[in-house]
Formats: C-alpha cells, structure tokens, sequence
C-alpha cells in the first residue's frame, strides 16, 4: 500500500511537469495511478472476501508509537475500488473536458492525484494517527481543488467554507480518536474495534467527536451547505469528491465504528436524527432548483443522510444495504455529475430552465443519464433499487420499533422526493420542452422565474454542440456498471457480507433482484408511483415550495456567525490589546504576583529560623544598593539616576564577593564600568531630565504594584535557600572540573565545558544585541568606518561645535579666529598634514584631532601609560581563568574598557588607531572560534565541545598545560570585544560624527536645561566623561 | 537551611524598585528598571543556590565550604547578557530620540486603531469573501462555468456542412 501511495505521490508532484510536456493527455498517465489503486484491490478481491487482506507495518515514529500500519478488509476494499475506479475514469473524462488552453491545468492535475492518494490511505488506514493524517490531507487537497477558478469570489467562498467546516469537524474527530485510543490503550484501528471500550463518559465523548467529523466530512445537517457551495468547483471534481470520495469518507467513519458502537444510545439518536434530516431535507431543496448541478448537490445532501442512516444504524441487515448503496451511489451518482458536465460543455449552461432537445441532439448522453437516473431513483433492475430494497426490507425488520418506524417513514418520503428530483432532473437535462424560459430571466432566481412561469414560446433554448464522444464514455461505464452488478446480487452480497458479519446485532441481510410480492416490494412500487406524481405535478409543487416558508438558510447562519466571529474577534483584541506596555507589564507582573505570591503564601512552609547575615559586612554593600535603589526611582535627572543605577551595581559586585563568588564580582564591575560608559554615550542626545508624567495616580498604581512584587520575589528568596530536596547537580562539579576540564576554576569551566552550550548560546546573544545595535545606529548598513588618525579632517575637530572659551588664553596670533569659526582646531595647518615627527612627540597619536578645549594632557597622559598594562591584565585574565577567577568575558571586559579609555582621551580617531578592525569580524571570528573548538572535538572523535587537556614540557619555560577549551574562552573574549566595539563605534563614534556633520541636531535643546555643576562632577568621579558631553561648558 | 535577611531584604526592595520604574513610559527609566530587576535577580540566584562559602576554586578551598558554583556560573552569563540588552535598549533609546526627539514609549497606533474601531463596532478590514453577500447559491452557481471543451460548433452549422 506504501508503494500504491508512493505512485500517487510521485505521479502529483511530476503532473505540472507532464501536463506542460503533453497537454490536456498528461490526464490519460495520471488516470494510472488511481486505476492500479483500483487493480490491486482487485487482485485481492477473494482473499479479502475470505479474511485474510493484506497488512502492512512500517515504524515511523517508534518513540510515539506511531506507525503505517494499513489493512485492507471489506470496506476498506469497496472504498478503494469507488476511490481509484471512479477516479481513473474521471481523470480520464478530465483529458477531453477542459479546453486545452484552459489555466492551470497542470496543477488541477496534481492536486487531484494528491486527492486521490489521500482517500486511497484514509480508506486503508489502520492507525487511528494515520487515518486523521490521511483525513485532513483530503481536507486541503479538496479546498485547492474547490477552489480552483481562484480568480472568482464564489470559489473561494466555497473553499473557504468547506475546509473550515471540515477542518473543525476534522479536529473533533481527533480529540475523538485521542480519546479512545486512550481508552483503549491502542491506536490500532482493528483493535479498537474489536475490544471497543464502552461505557465511561470518555467513550460518550469521543463517539459525539468521531461523529461531529463524520458529520462535517459528510455534509449532514447542520454543516451540509458546504456542499452544495461547492458546486463552484469543476464538474470533474464535484463528479469525484462531492460524490464517489471525500463525502465518503463519513461514511466510511460511521461504517468503521459502527460495529463497535451502533449499539450505544448516543450514537444511534444522532444517527437516526441527522440521518433522516438530512434525507428529507435535501431531497426537499433539490425539488427546487434550476441548476442541474445543484440538483444533483442536494441530491447527494439526501443521499448521503440514507447511506449514514443505514451503515449506522447497526444491524447486519442495514450495513449490507448501506454498503451496497455505497457502492451503488457512488456509480451513479458520479455518471450523472459527468452527464451533466457534457451538458454544460454542449450547451454553455446548466439552467434547465434554457435547456431543451439535448436528447435528441446527444443520445448517448441521454442514455447513460437515464441509466443513472434510473439507478438513482431506485428503479429495478437496477443497483440502486437492489440496495434500496434491501435497505427498505432491513429497516421494517428493526427490532426497536420507535426508530424503525421513524426511520422507515422518513426513509420512504426520501425516496418518493429522490424519485421526483432524479425524474425531474432527466427531464430538465435532455427532454425537448415545448417553450424555454429566455436567456434573460436566466439569471434571476427570482419567485416566478421558474420554467413553468416565465417560459416564452419564443425564446430559443441554449444552443447545443458535440463535445468529444470520450466524455461520455466514462458516464456510461458507470452507469452500465450500475445495470451489471445488479444483475448479479449474489455476488454483491457475497462480497459485501463479511463486513456485515462484523455488526453484533441483527439477522444477516440480503441483495436479491427479485424477493416476491413481499409488502417491501409493495412499498417500493407506492414510492416510485408517488414520486413519479410529484414529478407531474411539479409546476404546483415548485409554486408551493417558492410560497412555502423556508426558515433560515444554513448558508446565511454560517456566514452570520462567522461575522460574528469576527466582531468578537476584534472585541476582544480591543479589549486585551491595549497597546500600552506599562499595561501589559502590568499584567504579567499582577499574574506573577497571584500566581506566585499565592503558591508562597499557600502552600509553602516558611523557614522556622532565619540568619541576619553571613557577615556583617554584607549589611554595608547591602545598605548601598537599598540606598542607590530608591534614590534612582526618585531621580528626575537622567544622568543622576544612572550614576546612582553604577553605585548600585559596584555594591551588588561586593555582595558577590561576600558570598564567596569572586568572578561574579569581577565581571559585575567590568558590566557597570562599561554600562555607565554606554549611558552617557547616549544620554548625550535624550533630554537631561525625565518628562513628568501627569497622572499622578499611576504613580501610586505602580508602587502597590512594585511593593507587591518586592515582597512576592522576597517571600521567594525566603523559601527558596530551604526548598531543595535533591542535591544539587554541581556537587561533583569540582571532581569534574578538574580531572575533565583541566582547570580549578570550577565557575570558568562550567562556563567553556561543562555547560559550554548556555555560553555558546549566551556569546550568539551578545552577538546579535551588538548587530542590532550596529544597525539601529547606522540603519541601513552594519558598520561605519574605522576612522585613522590621519584621515582626520582639518576644517572640522572631534568634538567642537561650541565656542572655546579658553581661546585667548591658548597660544596667541592667529588662532582666534579659526575656533571662532566654529571650534577649529586652532593650529590647523599642522593636524592637517600631521608628520611622523610631530606624532612621535604626541602622547596619543590622535590627540590633536580633538578640538583644543577638550583635551586634556592628564587624561592622555594616563591612558598612554595604562592601555598597554590593561591589554596585558586582560590576557592574563584570559589565560589565567581556567585556574583562578577571570576567563573570557572577565577578559574581554577589560580590553573593552581599554578600548574605552582610549576613545574618551582621543575620541574616534584615537579608537581606530587603538582597533582598527571592524567589531563584526570580532564577533564572527569570536563565535566561529567557539563553535569551530567544539566542532574539532568532534572530528578528534570526541564529542561536540568536548576538550582535551594537553600537558607539554618546554625547556626554560616550564610545563605547559594547555586545555582546548582556552580557544572557547579565546571566542567568549573576541565576542565580548567586539560587543564594546560596536558600542563604542555606533553609540560613541557615529554619534560624534552627526553631531559634527550636523545630522544630529545637538546643543539647544539636548543639553539646555543641564545644569553644570553636580552631574559632571559625579560623572568625573566614576568614567571621567566630564567636560566632552555636548553641552557642558 | 535558613535564609538570610540581609539579602532578602535586599532582593526585595530591587525588585520593587525596578517595577516601579518598570512601568514608566520613558525607554531609559524602563531599562533601569530593568538591570535593577536582573540585579536583584542575580542574587536570588545566588541565595537559592545556598550559602555564602568560599570560593569555588579547586585547591585552594577546602571542597566543603565552597559556595555553589552552578548559579554562578549562570549569573555570569546573565551579567554579560544585561550589558548586551542594554547597550541594545539604549541604541533604541537613541533611534526614539532620532525619530521623535524623546524616549518615551508610545501606545501601539495599530492596536488604538483596531480598539477605535471595535467601539464603533467597524471593521479593522474588509475582505469580500468573508462578507454576507446578497448573492445566492443559484446565482453563484449560474456564474461558475468550467474552461470546457466544447467539442463541434453548434447544431446550425453541420446541418449546412454535411450534406
């Protein structure tokens, strides 16, 4: 079956291929592949009648228990004789239907292959997983192929519609299928129904799920509008689908689980109610319509409401007449769509109301359309009379007399209107009317258009021409087929009893052509004889039905309610989304707060002793950070806050100290020092206080909210140090560290071993907030560029703008004037062409670059003496980690800081000199050198990231321990760097260059209301940025 | 093993300071609000993970006294991550201010406009294949008509051919 599927699959996907190759004939090929769908199950005709079909199991997914299991038994082999027979012949009917120009024929093509081989695993499933898996792929190859004509409004509405009604009642079938497969503790098909788990209200639920798929699939009342909406989709596809296929495949749910629990009141209730709703009420719509194809739509509405009814119902008697009607349906009820196809191509139109002398014109046509019609409506000798009469027979045999006389009369009306709309349909198709209705009125549906009102001796009927003599063919194949096995009801039952044999209940039934003048056969004569007077009087029935009160249109509430959803849809985003993210936040946190807060105050145990400290000293660094805390949410400065925000983070750094975590510490002071330094980078652009807010009553909101916050996380940090009740995993993380990962440091080789991974994925973090900052600043490219010392342009100095005020007193002659004009560099013809001389005596190589007033001699002096020693601190932080505090991003950390120092003694020129490298080739390298180690150690025949100690002696030097693992740490630095790196490009550099260039409009209103004073004197205290901040004298 | 007070305390009053700022408008108050959060969150780390002890160097430390170096290890990285966010956080900052001259976080125009509309009970779109159209299933019906092959001309015209 694998294999039949795999055909399936591979003739879809080179179907636009072949259709481009051969035209409309590529169909001839695709008809291949349903038709050996169909051979097989022919070839296996007698072993399945004996019991022993085939099975195949291929293991998918082992872990989950999902596997391909297929099975072909008796209903599985008539479903896959409907799928793949009437599929070859309607691919077959498609190579002479569609115009050889016609549009996306190549696709149609493949989709209706896809379709097929769907149905062909939905029939043979045998896995509840796969059968859902089978169902929903007919769902979506379906919608494709309804909405075909994408381009018009209809079809689209019709797919539209189809696969959300489909697809809803798809998923309650799986909850259905969950279900029992849980119940049953197997997912096998066969299993479940033969030990079928009953009685728990579970089995309740899952039989109204299954059914509500059954439902939905099979266009039952309330859902059955879909169908016929989906008439909008090409006649071939209503021929396959709406009529031998997909509607089946409810059927084929119900037949499935009808042995297993037919028995059960709810399912027989829902059966027998939708059953017969859907066979009146169908038969009912189809009396009155002009379209043929929508008469045929109704009319599979109504049959399909007898074939559910029989297969459900739960006796062998009825299941072998509902199969047999199955199979008989599924003939002629796809011969008719094809006879109406061929109409439509003669005639342009589908109004029976235009249409007059088909017959005459097309009579072989009429003639295959007779044949189904005549099978359709139950007339012997042919497949639907046979069925239907042993369907007639079993329901009067019922042993629940309520039901049985219910669904016995409502049965019998069905048939009497299927008599009337098949006869009325034959009629309006192919006889020769004596008067037409004109083309005009054609297009209305108006009350008093239908033919016997509106007809005008004058109109001419639509005109008739030859449609190729292939499109016929197909219809008639079926519709002979109907006369054939009728003829032979023996051998139907003879094939079809083994699964009726799987019902519990009931006598066995049987298919006879002939059983007497039993009072069945009584009844089938007064149905046929009442249904053909209704279609005599059928002008006065049309009349009362358009008269008649028609209640709300499935249609219309459908459509309603999904507007409806809609509506509420918005309503509630409307609601929830306010857009306003202090309210979001506030949400979250208010959850945090219950959720949390509950669970602690709840269900925990507060500890019953508490320490003070673990020293004393924790108390002082405490204090600070309580003390800088609320004194930053008081801060109206911008800059006071985020000093106070550094004090903070130095005291949290001595609290880890304290606690005995001395790289914590270390790299929280590295963190501080360059996060101050990045604030001040760009506050100098935003306004140097906050804006008041003016609700003042938020305020109050948000300090109950941060109050009940601090308390919950300290409630938390109560019961935490006591909740532990396993030991924790870095127990042997010492061991481990040292006799694996060569090094003594056990924080450090957590960080580049034993969780290597989290810091790959940390360092991929940092990469990606340095390139979003990158191009948050630069916008449309990922670097700027590296400014050299001696690209410095003369007429214009880093960090100039305002006045010099000390330009008197600087050198005299000549150079007032230049810094007049704007904070020139006051000895200008020297900074232009700066000789290698004049460099030589300079402290920094880009110091003159800087306009005079902001350069400062202490400042370059300092970082001149000191930027080497911290590069050389910062490898030894690197090299030294693995074995006492330090490592990478404690590395990385401190060159950054030396880059820093460099940039704010010599500005952007100065940073090129001291990196002229660009930071996202740091970054990559960085990252390319961590995982690159790690992939190494794979090639070595380790694992990923695993490392390796190698232990050299060199003579004079010493031994040499080296662990791979130093290059992880190597890519940890590189990133790091390359994180400050972009900072300080973007962030530090690019906005020097816009203020300069005058992009960034600075001065005025970024610094107006600073006041000079305590802000630069702080900010002196801790990075020294004092007196290069836009604005500050 | 019992919890110290020091540090609650202190974990306490940053988590309540950092929410409070938390939920201003302004971008530069929120990330402060934020790194006083990761702060705070960085020592409870610390407490869940146990005791202050010595620190976790192999060798230099009797193994007993150490301090658990798992969380440190994870607050590490967290550290590192903040000042990423931040320098991240701030580049927006800077971009607000490029854009609109301040910092202050505004409500989400798309989402007004939606609630705008939902008030007035309009819809946000409108998508003609989800409207209830007038037009009936016969209508649509009588429009969807195949690209067929109509196979040979009309009647009239062989009638003249053939004979």
């Amino acid at each position: 079956m694998l294999l039949l599927l795999a055909v399936h699959l591979a003739a879809a996907v080179v179907a636009p291929v072949l259709v481009r190759w051969m035209g409309r004939k590529a169909f001839w090929v695709l008809a291949l592949a349903p038709a050996s769908a169909a051979a097989w199950a022919l070839s296996w005709t007698s072993r399945v009648q004996a019991g022993n079909g085939p099975v195949e199991n291929v293991e998918w997914i082992p872990v989950l228990g999902l596997n391909l299991t297929f099975r072909l038994d008796t209903l599985s082999w008539l479903m896959t004789l409907v799928v793949g027979g009437v599929g070859a012949l309607v691919l077959v009917y498609c190579a002479a239907y569609f115009k050889t120009s016609a549009a996306g024929l190549g696709r149609f093509g493949g989709v209706f292959v896809a379709f097929s081989g769907s149905m062909l695993g939905l029939v043979t499933a045998d896995d509840m997983l796969l059968l859902f898996t089978f169902w929903e792929l007919t769902t979506v190859t379906s919608y494709l192929l309804i909405g075909h004509y994408a381009e018009r409004k209809a079809s689209r509405r019709a797919a539209m519609q189809a696969i959300v009604i489909t697809t809803a009642g798809g998923l309650a079938m799986l909850v259905g299928l969950v279900l029992l497969g849980e119940s049953a503790g197997t997912y096998l098909l066969s299993e479940v129904i033969a030990n079928p788990p009953q009685g728990t209200p579970a089995v309740t639920v899952a039989i109204v799920c299954l059914l509500a798929g059954a439902v939905t699939k099979s266009a039952l009342i309330p859902f059955h509008f879909w169908l016929p909406a989906a008439m909008a989709a090409p006649t071939p596809v209503s021929a396959y689908l709406h009529a031998a296929a997909m509607v089946k495949a409810g059927v084929y749910l119900v037949a499935r689980f009808a042995p297993a629990y037919s028995t059960d009141p709810t399912w027989m209730w829902i059966i027998v109610v939708l059953g017969c709703g859907t066979l009146l009420l169908g038969g009912y719509r189809a009396l009155r319509q002009h379209d043929l194809k929508l008469i045929l739509a109704f009319g599979t509405v109504s049959q399909l409401g007898l074939i559910v009814l029989l297969v459900g119902l739960g006796t062998r008697a009825t299941a072998l007449a509902g199969l047999a009607m199955l199979g008989a349906h599924a003939m002629f009820k796809a011969a008719l769509f094809l006879v109406v196809g061929v109409v439509d191509a003669a005639t342009g139109t589908r109004d029976l109301r235009r249409l007059s002398g088909v017959g005459r014109e097309l009579k072989l046509t009429a003639l295959a359309g007779a044949l189904a019609t005549a099978s359709m409506i139950g007339l012997p000798p042919f497949a639907g009379y046979v069925a239907k009469e042993a369907g007639l027979e079993a329901l009067g045999h019922l042993d629940d007399t309520t039901a049985g006389m219910i669904v016995l009369v409502a049965v019998s009306v069905g048939s009497v209107l299927t008599v009337a709309y098949g006869l009325r349909l034959w009629w309006g198709a192919f006889s020769t009317k004596p008067a037409v209705v004109p083309e005009a009125v054609s297009e209305s549906t108006e009350p008093g258009t239908s033919i016997h009102e509106a007809a005008h001796d004058a109109a001419e009927p639509a005109p008739i021409t030859h449609p190729s003599l292939l499109l016929v063919w197909p219809a008639m194949i079926l519709a002979v087929l109907g006369l054939a096995v009728a003829l032979l009801p023996a051998l139907g039952e003879h094939l079809l009893a083994p699964y009726a044999d799987t019902y519990p209940e009931g006598e066995p039934g049987h298919l006879v052509l002939w059983a007497g003048l039993t009072p069945t056969f009584v009844l089938t004569l007064a149905i046929l004889l009442t249904g053909a007077l209704l279609f005599v009087i059928r002008e006065r029935v049309e009349r009362w039905q358009t008269a008649a009160y028609r209640g709300p249109e499935a249609d219309r509430v459908y459509r309603r309610f999904m507007r409806r959803l809609d509506d509420v849809a918005a309503d509630v985003t409307a609601v929830t989304q306010r857009g306003s993210l202090p309210l979001y936040l506030g949400l979250i946190l208010v959850v945090f707060v219950v959720a949390v807060g509950g669970t602690v105050l709840g269900s925990t145990d507060f500890p019953a002793e508490v320490r003070l400290w673990d020293t004393p000293a924790q108390a002082v660094f405490a204090a600070g950070v309580i003390a800088s805390a609320l004194l930053v949410t008081r801060a109206r400065r911008r800059l006071k806050a985020v000093i106070l925000l550094g004090i903070g983070g130095y005291s949290v750094a001595g609290l880890f100290l304290l606690h005995g975590a001395p790289d914590l510490a270390l790299t929280q002071v590295l963190v501080e020092t360059v996060t101050l330094v990045v604030f001040v980078l760009v506050l100098r652009r935003l306004p140097p206080y906050f804006s008041d807010r003016p609700l003042a009553a938020s305020r109050w909101v948000r300090l109950a909210l941060g109050l009940a916050v601090g308390v919950t996380v300290a409630g938390i940090a109560l019961v935490a140090p006591g909740a532990r009740m396993h030991l924790p995993v870095s127990t042997d993380f010492a061991e481990e560290a040292y006799s694996f990962g060569g090094g003594k440091n056990i924080v450090n080789v957590t960080l580049v071993d034993i969780r290597a991974w989290d810091t790959m994925g940390e360092i991929s973090v940092l990469l990606v907030a340095a390139t979003g900052v990158a191009s948050l600043v630069f916008l449309s490219r990922r670097a700027g560029a590296i400014y050299r010392a001696d690209e410095a342009r003369a007429e214009r100095a880093v960090w100039g703008g305002v006045p010099d005020p000390m330009a008197a007193l600087r050198r005299p002659g000549g150079d007032s004037a230049a810094v007049d004009a704007g904070g020139m560099v006051a000895d200008r013809d020297e900074s232009a062409v700066p000789s290698s001389a004049s460099r030589g005596r300079e402290w920094l190589q880009a110091g003159r670059t800087l306009a005079p007033q902001r350069r400062s001699v202490i400042f370059e002096v300092i970082v001149r003496l000191l930027f080497h020693t911290m590069i050389v601190y910062s490898v030894y932080l690197l090299f030294s980690g693995h074995n006492a505090p330090g490592g990478g991003f404690a590395a990385g950390l401190v060159t950054g800081i030396a880059l820093i120092v460099r940039y704010l003694a010599g500005g952007r020129y100065e940073l090129g000199e001291a990196a002229p490298v660009q930071a996202g080739l740091l970054l990559g390298l960085g990252l390319f050198l961590s995982a690159g180690v790690g992939l190494l150690a794979l090639l070595a025949g380790g694992e990923v990231l695993q490392s390796w100690i190698i232990d050299i002696h060199v003579p004079v030097i010493g031994d040499i321990h080296l662990v791979t693992s130093l290059f992880f740490d190597l890519g940890v630095y590189l990133v790091v760097v390359g994180l400050v790196l972009d900072v300080l490009r973007s962030l530090g550099a690019e906005l020097d260059r816009r203020a300069e260039s005058g992009e960034d409009p600075v001065g005025g209103d970024a610094a107006g209301g600073d006041i000079p004073g305590d802000a630069s004197e702080q900010v002196g205290a801790t990075a020294k940025p004092a007196g290069w901040d836009g604005g500050v004298p | 093993m019992s919890p110290n007070i020091v540090l609650v305390v202190t974990i306490g009053v940053l988590f309540a300071a950092g929410v409070y700022l938390l939920l201003e408008r302004s971008l530069s108050r929120v990330l402060i609000g934020v790194i006083l959060i990761g702060n705070g969150a960085n020592l409870l780390f610390l407490v869940a993970g146990g005791a202050a002890g010595r620190p976790p160097i192999v060798g230099t430390e009797p193994e007993g006294q150490m301090s658990d170096p798992l969380p440190q290890a994870m607050v590490l990285t967290a550290i590192v991550i903040t000042l990423g966010m931040t320098a991240f956080l701030l580049a927006l900052a800077y971009r607000s201010w490029q854009l609109h001259r301040h910092d202050e976080v505004q409500d989400d125009v798309e989402d007004r406009r939606i609630a705008r509309l939902a008030a007035v009970d309009e819809r946000a779109f409108t998508d003609a294949d989800t409207e209830i159209a007038s037009d009936t299933l016969d209508v649509e019906a009588a429009e969807a008509r195949d690209e067929t092959d109509q196979g040979a001309p009309a009647r009239e015209t062989p009638r003249e051919v053939r004979p």
